[in-house]
């Protein structure tokens, strides 16, 4: 293993050392493993890169380095294996678009006729290979409760492709597939797949919510997820700046803008049930997340689309009440 | 131990022996019975240690059986007609990683129109997949070849379907010697992955290749393919000598020694064709019989040296490629380009394949009086109108059900 490289030190960036060692950091290690090494094609600003990286190295050390990763095609297997170089670490598998959760099946199954239940097995995609394409191998595998835990990292558009709408691209925002023209632009409307709850529909041991804006918080759910056996999902939220059309600089805020208007609700959930909820510490309205994306430009022209606004912000509305994400509620 | 047994049985037998760790299938007909055996045997704890897993689709069955091969267990699994062409996009996957996960395939025709008997349209629109094809003409065979297939997979990590015919093998009883544990042991050595996940030595399977290299990958699979036609054999030889039964090879001749004419075919219509061919030898016809066990990679230089003395060459095709023509002869032509040769569309989606029908076929082509593309037994009258109304009438909806009309079997059956 090549040994972590540190770009800064001496500051709250690299080792949160005014924490105790328990409460810092997987990233902050040196002794870590950098699952996904630099390197890699990722664009500027990618949320996808960053939240594997935290991802996976969390569940390495969760596992004490006993981890398989399977990957779907897309955007985090395109960027991170340019034949004959791989940004991987550790042992990664991939096969096809849609086949991730039951690839990893086999994985988890060959392990376990070998004895080496402490190999553990973590499958990966993006929003496109879970929610639409491999979506019946997601469900075998939360039905069969197979010993896998896959991490959704969600773009919410099919961006390896060139930005196309996918069943998690949220209602109103433009993809190549979903044009800012005529009366309703963008995607409409009450469509799409939500997933964490159908995820929590089949009763698996654990579901879990996080964004790449709160990283202890999605390194403290991988460290849970790897807790349980049987099948686990965490849904990921990755801003896109291409496919968003927002700065790569951004990426972060906005993350965490999806999460303080309530578009984005952050929440874990043990055999169906919630269990914990990340409060929205400053509610902003959803225009607030909105209009640093060029995604959603044509709702903010010379004549703004209240009306358009207004639906988006009683999703957003409806999630608070339905989490209880906001205390004064 | 030779015993009265059902074709899936012998298979689901066979296939327990060979100790696979991951099975994982899907149902539909007609191989159904070979997973349930399975399940049965690993319920029983008779296969142990195995996990057998129930997917929800024959696309995640060839995945798993990837995961699990990928991470160093011995996988199979088994499938037919639709169910392989739905995990056709993972088959061809499996054999591009160089994955020997061994498959067996109920031959089933490809719909619409629905039809779960046999021919072989699902396992020749796989065909270039990267897969070795094996197709066992008995009962007997399909249950040896499996336990060779495992060998041939394993020293090439290269993946191996064994086809047989659905129902006409699979639900048909016959003796057949099963071989016993210790048998199966002796031949086939534990499987030695060559490549696998493993944190102990991390590897990246699966990489992203750009067209600098992708020739050059496919190559060494074409160079992986043609090496087969050495290991067939080479492990048919083996098993010969080990269990003093011939079982498997490239091909198989019968009475072809002095034949001017030589019948080609897959699979169990092989029978009939011999049962055939040793009529007309008696009343004098010269023919004889070459049977294609395996037919990817295509054993071209076998099938040269053959059929070298033939005049002519009547290939039984049980799929076909529709505006070509037949897919077995176009293989053999380029094999044996200066011998005519005709193709023979029978039996398709379980139409029987009668002595009679073949005999008037064989004695018509010795006479050269063959179309180079045959139908057997088609309803000349039936598709004669058919095509008549197409090119006068605007009537729509698939032919099928205007045929079944026509037939009066819609009508009977409305009541």
């Amino acid at each position: 293993m090549q040994s972590v490289k540190f770009y800064q030190t001496g500051s709250f960036a690299v080792g949160n050392r005014l924490l105790g060692p328990e409460d810092r950091s997987v990233q902050s290690d040196r002794q870590r493993i950098n699952s996904i090494d630099c390197g890699h094609r990722a664009c500027r600003g990618c949320g996808e890169a960053l939240g594997a990286r935290y991802a996976l190295d969390a569940a390495m050390r969760a596992t004490r380095n006993r981890v398989v990763a399977v990957n779907a095609t897309g955007c985090l297997e395109v960027f991170s294996t340019p034949y004959p170089e791989t940004s991987w670490r550790i042992p990664w598998l991939h096969s096809l678009f849609g086949n991730a959760p039951a690839v990893a099946t086999g994985v988890a199954a060959a392990m376990k006729v070998k004895g080496r239940e402490d190999v553990r097995v973590v499958a990966q995609g993006g929003d496109g290979g879970t929610v639409d394409i491999g979506f019946a191998c997601l469900s075998g595998m939360f039905e069969r409760d197979d010993d896998v835990l896959y991490l959704c990292y969600d773009n919410e558009a099919y961006m390896n492709t060139g930005v196309q709408r996918s069943g998690a691209t949220p209602p109103a925002a433009r993809t190549t597939t979903t044009p800012a023209t005529g009366p309703a632009p963008g995607a409409r409307f009450g469509q799409g797949k939500n997933v964490p709850m159908i995820a929590m529909a089949h009763e698996i041991p654990y579901v879990a919510t996080a964004t790449v804006a709160e990283l202890r918080d999605l390194e403290a759910k991988v460290q849970r997820a790897m807790e349980f056996r049987g099948a686990r999902y965490l849904h990921i939220l990755v801003p896109c700046p291409l496919g968003w059309g927002s700065a790569a600089h951004d990426t972060i805020r906005i993350a965490r803008l999806a999460k303080e208007s309530g578009l984005f609700p952050v929440f874990e959930a043990e055999r169906g049930e919630v269990v914990g909820v990340s409060k929205i510490r400053r509610r902003v309205p959803v225009a607030d997340y909105l209009r640093p994306q060029a995604r959603f430009a044509h709702l903010f022209g010379a004549e703004p689309r209240t009306d358009v606004l207004a639906r988006i912000q009683a999703i957003a509305d409806r999630n608070i009440r339905r989490f209880g994400l906001c205390d004064e509620e | 131990m030779l015993r009265q047994i059902e074709g899936s049985r012998a298979v689901a037998e066979t296939v327990g022996l060979c100790r696979p760790e991951v099975v994982c299938a899907y149902p539909i007909s007609p191989q159904t019975h070979i997973v349930e055996g399975l399940a049965e045997l690993v319920r029983a704890e008779v296969l142990t240690p195995c996990e057998f897993v129930n997917v929800e689709s024959e696309f995640a069955a060839m995945s798993v059986a990837i995961g699990a091969s990928a991470a160093g267990a011995r996988a199979y699994t088994a499938t037919a007609s639709q169910g392989l062409l739905y995990m056709a996009e993972a088959v061809f996957n499996a054999a591009g990683l160089g994955l020997p996960v061994v498959m067996t395939v109920a031959n089933r025709a490809i719909g619409a129109p629905i039809n779960i008997w046999n021919d072989h349209s699902d396992s020749m629109a796989l065909r270039d997949s990267g897969w070795i094809q094996l197709h066992a003409e008995t009962n007997q065979e399909a249950a040896d070849l499996h336990v060779q297939a495992f060998r041939i997979a394993e020293e090439l990590s290269t993946p191996v379907m064994v086809c047989l015919d659905g129902f006409v093998l699979t639900h048909a009883w016959e003796r057949v010697d099963l071989l016993t544990q210790d048998e199966v042991d002796a031949f086939l050595p534990p499987y030695a992955p060559r490549q696998v996940v493993d944190p102990d030595a991390p590897a990246s399977i699966g990489a992203m290749v750009g067209p600098e290299a992708f020739t050059e990958v496919r190559y060494l699979a074409h160079a992986r393919q043609l090496s087969a036609l050495d290991v067939v054999p080479e492990v048919s030889d083996r098993f010969a000598e080990s269990f003093g039964r011939n079982s498997g090879g490239l091909v198989r001749a019968y009475r072809s020694e002095d034949a001017e004419t030589v019948v080609i075919a897959l699979g169990s219509v092989l029978g009939t064709v011999k049962d055939t061919v040793d009529e007309l030898r008696e009343a004098g016809v010269r023919i004889g019989v070459l049977g294609i066990t395996c037919f990817r990679p295509f054993p071209a230089d076998a099938i040269a040296a053959a059929t070298a003395h033939a005049t002519r060459l009547v290939v039984i095709e049980r799929a076909f490629e529709p505006g070509v023509g037949g897919i077995v002869s176009r293989n053999v032509a380029t094999s044996a380009p200066g011998i005519r040769s005709y193709a023979v569309v029978a039996g398709l989606g379980g139409r029987a394949i009668t002595k009679k029908s073949l005999a008037e076929l064989f004695i018509a082509a010795a006479a050269d009086e063959l179309a180079p593309l045959t139908f057997l037994d088609l309803n000349r009258g039936l598709i004669d109108r058919e095509l008549e109304r197409l090119a006068t009438t605007r009537r729509s909806g698939p032919s099928a059900e205007n045929i079944l009309r026509d037939l009066g079997a819609v009508a009977s059956r409305i009541g």
